[in-house]
């Protein structure tokens, strides 16, 4: 699995990073983490607010900072 | 588990209890505000209520108080209002839309609509890549940080709603006309090209989708406490000024260089308010301050908006997006408003 996470670096990102990160442990999924900080790659997945989270280049979230815990629920379906 | 999940509701009584016992605890501490510092200043500190060190020391620490229970409130309030608005959603609304209308919208959409001016890049490229006009997404850029719900707050708890209502109606006609202005101007030719070629892929995602009203709570909780943690060094600095102004400075010092009788003073005022870099919650308290002191309205409100809506951090970000001609075109054009609505409030308020 491939996670991405969007937006310019600022600290949003780092915070969803995170997030992201302990969800993927937490359901001990082996996934690819990368940046996305070029702004016309951002767009290009449909974002106008960052941070967002791109799964297997298919945008599920953006605009906000979820607990690690949303991410998990965002996330299990995509494993099954 | 962050404080925001262990404060989250279980329940939807609990839910609304908790939000009417926090109402009562906010109400009682604002009212308990006054007393229980003139109590500690001037009684148990001792100081001089007439003195310089009594008047600074007291107008720090109550409009501290005030500020923090002001902005906590509203930020609350306007978040949880706004959950159920989206960038995405305002895009959708201004989409084939003519100017002037269009940027009557954006104008409007800039003051509801969730938004942050770190996202001002990407925001900018979905606008006009999707179609709207460069004029209507300029509306919108300048209306979202000029009239936002720190300064509406502020605004409200020092002056009262006529002072507000002005700011508010100030700020919409300034993002109307100098969007307008920019789209009449044609200057597509200053934007970066590669937005134009920017082609929108994806599923758009609509944030606020199936939000119930715990998660919109939580966002209310959250976005207060990532505010305040954003801003408490320019408040803390900005009252510090406020009060050092309040108790220091010499009755007539301002008034003399930058009073009525200065015909200059609002334009001094907006110059040297463009390249400071503060937001409302750190300008307030000098306004209110130097309100005190005699200032004229007009002047202090267009300083005011040149600090909140033209900052240095965000042209360096949308110099990836625009060319140095457009972004000295929108300071020029926002900066000649912000001066013309100061001049036409010093002259219809009484000072």
């Amino acid at each position: 699995m491939i996670i991405k996470i969007l937006g310019p670096g600022c600290a949003n990102c780092a915070n969803l990073e995170k997030a992201a990160r302990e969800a993927a442990t937490g359901l001990g999924i082996d996934a690819t983490f990368e940046k996305v900080t070029d702004y016309a790659a951002i767009v290009g997945y449909g974002v106008m607010r960052t941070p967002a989270l791109v799964v297997d280049e298919s945008l599920v979230l953006s605009g906000r900072v979820p607990t690690a815990a949303q991410v998990r629920n965002i996330l299990a379906p995509l494993v099954a | 588990m962050s404080v925001a999940e262990r404060l989250r509701a279980k329940t939807p009584v609990r839910r609304w209890v908790g939000l009417g016992v926090a109402a009562v605890v906010w109400v009682v501490l604002y009212e308990v505000n006054l007393p229980v510092w003139d109590w500690v200043v001037y009684e148990v500190m001792g100081l001089d209520a007439a003195s310089q060190l009594g008047s600074g020391v007291h107008f720090f620490f109550y409009d501290s108080i005030k500020i923090l229970l002001l902005l906590v409130s509203i930020i609350f309030a306007v978040t949880v209002l706004r959950s159920f608005m989206s960038v995405e959603r305002t895009r959708a609304l201004l989409g084939g839309k003519r100017e002037g209308i269009g940027n009557v919208m954006a104008a409007g959409l800039g003051v509801i609509t969730p938004f942050c001016s770190c996202s001002a890049v990407p925001a900018f490229i979905g606008f006009v890549a999707a179609g709207v006009p460069l004029g209507v997404t300029m509306s919108f850029l300048i209306a979202s940080p000029l009239v936002n719900e720190v300064a509406i707050a502020l605004l409200f708890g020092m002056f009262g709603i006529g002072p507000t209502a002005l700011y508010v109606g100030a700020g919409l006609v300034i993002a109307i006309v100098a969007g307008f202005t920019m789209g009449r101007l044609r200057l597509e030719r200053w934007v970066e090209p590669f937005v134009f070629e920017t082609r929108l892929g994806g599923q758009v995602i609509d944030s606020t989708f199936g939000l119930t009203w715990d998660d919109r709570i939580q966002m209310g909780v959250e976005e207060v406490a990532s505010i305040l943690r954003k801003i408490w060094p320019y408040l803390l600095v900005g009252i510090g000024l406020g009060a050092a102004i309040h108790g220091w400075a010499p009755e007539d010092f301002f008034t003399r260089y930058a009073g009525a009788g200065n015909p200059f003073a609002v334009l001094i005022a907006v110059a040297i308010g463009i390249p400071l870099y503060s937001n409302a919650a750190g300008i307030m308290p000098l306004v209110q301050a130097l309100h005190d002191k005699g200032l004229p309205m007009g002047t202090l409100l267009a300083f005011m908006m040149a600090v909140v809506a033209l900052s240095l951090p965000e042209m360096i970000l949308l110099r990836r997006v625009l060319k140095p001609q457009l972004i000295a075109t929108f300071i020029a054009v926002t900066g000649l408003g912000i001066i013309a609505v100061g001049y036409l409030f010093n002259a219809v308020i009484p000072s």
